[in-house]
């Protein structure tokens, strides 16, 4: 034993203690503040919660914890104790041999944070062998029991693909048990699972939270997510803006949170509007009948797929990723064609290449974004963006064109005189995502497809968003389909339900019906999956579904 | 002692250029309107250098005959006069003043290679993007034929054309361009390819735009980074290139005063360690180097890279 673990753990000796601390980061050549003063203590075998939207100074106060700033970042101030040692008093070559470690870093991104090059195996070795922490036998064999236990299939040979060649879920979970390769003191989470499935994600929550009790290992785990954080953490530290709006232990913040700030990010979640009651005898404004597609060669992508979209009507599209949602959006803006079947709008059949469709077929079907940063020209001004399709449709010039893009401005509660002359690079994501969706209704259309339009905003954000679109849709006679994977937007905005796997609608109807049982077994894991504000939830999930019962195991049984 | 004598004297330069450099910003940024001042002021001291010494190049180039002490060609005197108050860098094998047939060159020398860059980079640019907005069988053709051109070696193939199509300006304009294009072509494809599977793309695509507007207005203004750069590099390459082929005679033709051929008319001096025939061959790496000065500037800005 190198580290010092001989010592009995001990629950109540403190770990991680931060005092004061202050960091600036370089923007434009000033030092701007990211961290204004914040503590953080934090017990051995303790798993705190770090929540806040994106720039609240999470991810950095999170590296600081290992005493590490980003390029352009500095701790000017405060102090950070590890295990009695002075975090920002050691030398470089001490941080070294202290990281990787006895403090580990998941990063968001397994598939970036992976060198494509080594195998997975080889990667899990080198932090042991370089701190001499084990031999390289004793490391694989290491390796192969945490693969196990994390639930990974085939332990043994697992570690012996390429990241590639493994699943996103299954890659996160590789880089947990990198992790803990040398059994470090502390593991620093950066929002882990954000970038998964909802499916997938149980697996990994459930994989790290037995892991880190297992070992009694402290983790500070990130997230947005309150309800992920709900399930992994012992405490939870809100965070605006670089100051710490409140701490307290799991239960306690979510039942009587104290403050404004953090009562409303806990309000976000229970906006939903009304369903509308169903509609029957009208022509649908879209309709997909039938439709197989697949792209060049492959094999078919949507197998047969049928629903139709009414007017001022809401139809979330859910499914993980691959299931085919946004193949069917191409489908229907004319970028793929189908090998069988059509789409037809106001009952008349559709072209299938966009490039065959006539002006005012392409004006009627608009689309808005995930990415709001790679949907907009970078290089043209909010006034360019908006009124290059009024005056393309509608033929407006001048003056009423200028008077146009200030309403469309107006209308997405964005104040023109102060946004018209700005470039995208110059506004925040939800502002983009605003700017997105004046384009599409600069068009006059009658139906949008909003593709994972709140997946990449902070929640307050979305929220904001929602809203927006639920106005627009009643004041503007829209209707949207929605793609998306996540089911609390579907209960906020949806009046109908669409569940993709593989290219086939497993189940459709009503809102209210889809959320009531009985489901299709899809569609019940879809929905159990999606983790609740209430810190035994998944506890709860595990004791009645079973380990093996969850994520892609329980998908690959419906096969 | 000599070679510390050598590094002295380069440092002394180095420090006057940078001096001469800071000077000129300052006057800049004195004469621009605001935003304009502001813009300059990021100019580090090699680019405001360089931003100089174009300057007095373009100056030159414009008004060579009030600049010039003598005709172009005009033959004033014996050949290879030595360095008078007269004849300020003496005068070339057939007696024609150096100093005002340098000045002569650089409307040109410059002004065709200003040209020939300009027209590789419309053809190249909007050939490239084209490709790849296109992409499929379009693409393969043009990206072919870019190789198979590419594969023949610059300078043989250029003499080979110019041969075939006689040594008029504007066929070597046109030969330069289009051996030129081909390297455009390549870097606009490759950077083109990257931004046409962004979002904004395919939403502009959806809007029903032509392919005239996303060439301009969508992947153009997205691509002008690497693409500046290029165009500074290129300017350089080809101005070379010009020097070269009137070096061998192949290029602007006599009396046409030109930095390379004054070179080649004057190289008998060398052995008699008279430097005039260097200092064209100087001229040509001045504005070289000036050129990568002020484009290495825009393309730091332009990125957006923090030191």
């Amino acid at each position: 034993m190198t580290t010092g673990k001989g010592a009995e753990p001990n629950n109540a000796e403190t770990l991680l203690t931060m005092r004061n601390v202050h960091i600036k980061g370089l923007s434009d050549e000033t030092w701007v503040d990211i961290i204004n003063g914040v503590d953080l203590d934090l017990n051995r075998g303790e798993v705190l919660g770090l929540i806040g939207e994106s720039g609240a100074g999470k991810s950095t106060l999170g590296l600081a914890a290992m005493g590490f700033c980003r390029d352009g970042c500095k701790i000017t101030e405060g102090s950070i104790i590890f295990d009695g040692l002075d975090l920002l008093a050691q030398s470089k070559e001490e941080l070294r041999k202290l990281r990787g470690r006895r403090i580990a870093y998941v990063a968001q991104s397994a598939a970036a944070s992976f060198n494509p090059a080594h195998k997975l195996i080889d990667q899990f070795c080198e932090s042991p062998l370089k701190h001499d922490v084990m031999q390289k036998s004793e490391a694989v064999s290491y390796a192969i029991d945490l693969y196990g236990q994390m639930n990974l299939p085939e332990p043994e040979i697992f570690g012996y693909r390429y990241s590639h060649e493994v699943s996103g879920g299954q890659l996160q979970r590789a880089m947990t048990a990198m992790a803990l390769a040398c059994r470090p003191d502390l593991i620093i989470f950066d929002e882990p699972t954000t970038a998964l499935d909802v499916t997938t994600q149980i697996e990994v929550l459930a994989a790290i939270r037995d892991i880190v009790k297992q070992f009694n290992t402290a983790a500070i785990y990130i997230s947005h997510d309150l309800a992920v954080v709900a399930q992994m953490a012992d405490k939870i530290k809100v965070l605006l803006k670089g100051d710490e709006v409140e701490q307290a232990d799991t239960a306690t913040m979510l039942d009587n949170p104290q403050q404004e700030y953090t009562k409303s990010l806990w309000a976000v979640r229970k906006y939903a509007r009304a369903e509308q009651a169903p509609v029957t005898g009208q022509v649908p404004v879209i309709e997909i009948e039938n439709v197989t597609a697949g792209y060049t060669k492959a094999a078919d992508i949507l197998k047969d797929v049928t629903f139709a979209i009414h007017k001022r009507r809401t139809v979330a599209v859910v499914g993980e990723s691959g299931s085919g949602k946004s193949t069917t959006a191409r489908v229907i803006t004319g970028l793929l064609s189908p090998r069988k079947g059509c789409v037809k709008f106001a009952g008349s059949e559709l072209p299938a290449s966009y490039q065959a469709r006539s002006r005012d077929q392409l004006r009627h079907i608009q689309m808005i974004y995930q990415m709001a940063d790679t949907a907009l020209n970078p290089k043209l001004r909010i006034r360019d963006l908006i009124a290059r399709p009024a005056n393309m449709y509608l033929g407006l010039n001048g003056k009423a064109l200028e008077e146009r893009v200030r309403e469309l401005l107006r209308m997405i509660e964005m104040e023109p005189d102060q946004y018209i002359d700005r470039l995208p690079s110059e506004l925040s994501g939800g502002q983009k995502q605003r700017i997105g969706i004046a384009r599409a209704i600069a068009a006059e259309p009658s139906f949008i497809i909003c593709d994972e339009v709140t997946s990449a905003l902070d929640q307050l954000v979305a929220e904001g968003i929602l809203k927006l679109l639920d106005r627009l849709q009643s004041e503007l006679d829209l209707s949207y389909m929605f793609i998306t994977h996540d089911l609390a937007t579907v209960r906020a905005i949806a009046d109908e339900v669409v569940v993709m796997k593989d290219g086939v609608v497993v189940e459709q109807g009503q809102k209210t019906e889809m959320f009531t049982p009985p489901h299709h077994p899809y569609t019940e894991l879809l929905l159990g999956s999606v983790p609740e504000m209430d810190p035994k939830w998944l506890d709860r999930l595990l004791e009645s579904r079973g380990a093996d019962n969850i994520g892609d195991a329980a998908i690959a049984k419906m096969r | 002692m000599t070679f510390l004598k050598v590094l002295f004297w380069l440092l002394v330069v180095i420090a006057i250029a940078l001096f001469t450099g800071w000077l000129f910003r300052q006057l800049l940024v004195r004469i621009s309107s605001a935003p304009m001042a502001k813009f300059i002021k990021t100019a580090p001291l090699t680019a405001g250098f360089g931003l100089l010494v174009i300057t007095i190049y373009i100056i030159c180039a414009v008004f060579a005959p009030f600049i010039a002490p003598f005709e172009e060609a005009a033959i004033l005197t014996s050949s290879y006069e030595p360095w008078t108050s007269t004849y300020l860098l003496g005068t070339d094998n057939l007696g024609r003043d150096v100093f005002s047939r340098l000045i002569y060159g650089a409307r040109n020398t410059v002004g065709i290679a200003f040209l020939i860059t300009a027209l590789a980079f419309l053809v190249g640019t909007t050939a490239g993007i084209y490709a790849a907005l296109k992409g499929g069988l379009i693409d393969q053709v043009m990206s072919r034929l870019v190789d198979v051109l590419m594969a023949i070696p610059s300078l043989i193939f250029s003499l080979l054309m110019l041969t075939i199509f006689g040594t008029s300006v504007i066929s070597l304009v046109l030969v330069i361009a289009a051996i030129d294009s081909t390297r455009v072509f390549r870097l606009a494809r490759s950077v083109a390819v990257n931004i046409v599977q962004l979002d904004y793309i395919e939403a502009a695509k959806l809007r029903g735009e032509k392919t005239s507007y996303l060439i301009s207005r969508e992947i153009l203004p997205n691509a002008m980074a690497p693409l500046a750069a290029e165009f500074g590099l290129r300017f350089c390459f080809v101005f070379l290139m010009i020097s070269a082929l009137s070096f061998m005679g192949l290029g602007l033709q006599p009396p046409t005063a030109d930095w390379g051929s004054m070179v080649r008319d004057n190289a008998d001096l060398i052995s008699f360690g008279d430097i005039t025939p260097l200092i064209p061959a100087g001229a040509i790496a001045l504005l070289t180097i000036a050129v990568n000065f002020v484009v290495d500037w825009l393309l730091h800005r332009a990125s957006g890279l923090k030191d």
